[in-house]
């Protein structure tokens, strides 16, 4: 099945089976290895992307739901070559260890970012918990979220 | 996980053309959070899936002087976004801790109905305000209530080629107090030890009027009557209730599984009615 949507800012359209996963289309057929598989079955947050401004697990989309969507990865986030602020928030708070939760939790807080750009701590803690991680703690993350947020109201 | 290839779906443009590929043996497919998993695991082998999550019959919320229509595809988070989450404090405090944001954001209303979950969160508001269900099929539309709807452990009354249109939720008279807890091991994308959502009418401090609903203490969603009956005329206070604590332990029916024992649900159910008096009670708001 043909479908088309946008990726990254970018109007693509592919051929693919409508049951094939997101997270199989984005990873293996269009080469964006940055969302990442955990467990697989929406318990860990791993490969969140987001979809029409919506957080949304890869793993458990079908490519026929992003058919005409708008679709943004963590590749999406510097195409421009410089880090989004979020990215660079993430660096800077130690937000980041072993990474492979980072690319799910930054597009999670994007999203929060963007439907809401001044969260409180206990916010951004309840909209990240869907999102695990083994190596942080978590409070260098929640920093990181709140340090971007007040970097991105500031520009 | 098994692999199993990518399953076949089909994308029909209309209620119509939905409700023909189900009869043929298709299954109804809208936000995925639960069936895309048991398909890819194996557990579930529909012939084809139906992708009904953007049809334009499904997805709309209509609010009305009697109650609310939600479209069986609109997902937890348009609810939440909605008027109607305002309107409803009992629906906005169980929708909201159902999964994560993103779980929220991609599973549906009908989507927890059709599931028939004893633990579906989304039910237990259902339930308290006693929500029909509006199915279309081959031969015509027809409604049921959620109690008759859901019949057992992923158990409901759709007949074959049946689809969920939308939900009516009556509003219930006066601004009842609503109540919504859930424990389980942690406190997002949790599959409920017990549940306890309790809508309750006062006059003074004395209960008037009971609605409590119980999620995974038994086959389905609970509606201890007996309970809710002799709450009436007490005080909204945790000392007052004691004496139903066993009488509600009574009315469960728990199993034992992986998350938690029988007798440990059975526990919790009866200490959630304490919380949910101790959470209420007047005297501490």
């Amino acid at each position: 099945m043909r479908i088309r949507f946008r990726l990254n800012g970018r109007d693509v359209e592919v051929d693919v089976p409508p049951g094939r996963r997101l997270l199989d289309l984005l990873r293996e057929d269009l080469g964006l290895t940055g969302t990442k598989e955990g467990c697989g079955e929406g318990e860990c947050g791993a490969c969140t992307v987001v979809v029409d401004g919506q957080p949304r697990l890869a793993c458990l989309t079908a490519a026929i739901q992003v058919d005409g969507k708008e679709v943004l990865t963590i590749e999406g986030l510097a195409q421009s070559g410089a880090l989004h602020p979020l990215q660079q928030a993430f660096i800077e708070a130690g937000g980041v260890q072993c990474g492979f939760c980072t690319p799910g939790i930054i597009m999670a807080a994007y999203a929060l970012l963007s439907q809401n750009p001044h969260p409180t701590r206990e916010e951004v803690r309840a909209w990240l918990s869907g999102n695990l991680c083994r190596c942080t703690g978590y409070e260098q993350i929640v920093e990181a979220v709140l340090l971007a947020a007040k970097r991105l109201s500031s520009m | 996980m098994r692999k199993t290839g990518p399953v076949e779906i089909v994308r029909p443009t209309d209620l119509a053309e939905a409700v023909r590929l189900v009869s043929e043996g298709g299954r109804p497919l809208a936000g995925g959070t639960d069936l895309f998993v048991r398909v890819r695991k194996g557990m579930e082998v529909p012939q084809f899936l139906v992708y009904v999550g953007e049809l334009p019959e499904l997805s709309s919320i209509e609010i009305g002087e009697e109650g609310a229509e939600v479209g069986a595809a609109v997902t937890h988070a348009e609810i939440l976004r909605s008027p109607l989450a305002e309107r409803l404090p009992i629906l906005q405090l169980a929708l909201a801790t159902i999964g994560a944001p993103a779980i929220r954001a991609m599973g549906t209303l009908g989507g927890n109905l059709a599931n028939a979950s004893p633990a579906g969160d989304g039910l237990i508001p259902l339930y308290l305000l006693s929500a029909r269900v509006r199915l279309v099929g081959p031969v015509g539309e027809r409604e049921l209530p959620v109690e008759e709807f859901v019949t057992g452990p992923g158990k409901t009354a759709l007949a074959p080629g049946e689809i969920i249109r939308s939900i009516f939720i009556p509003f219930p008279e006066a601004a009842p107090l609503a109540y919504f807890r859930k424990v389980g091991r942690r406190r997002a994308l949790v599959i409920a030890v017990a549940s306890l959502g309790a809508l309750i009418w006062l006059e003074g401090d004395v209960i008037r009027k009971a609605r409590l609903a119980l999620g995974s203490v038994a086959p389905t969603v609970l509606r201890p009557r007996e309970v809710e009956e002799a709450l009436v005329g007490r005080p909204l206070h945790p000392e007052a209730l004691r004496p139903l604590v066993e009488r509600l332990r009574a009315a469960t029916r728990p199993i034992s599984d992986i998350r938690a024992s029988a007798d440990y649900r059975r526990e919790v159910a009866g200490n959630l009615l304490l919380g949910m008096a101790a959470s209420l009670c007047p005297a501490s708001v």
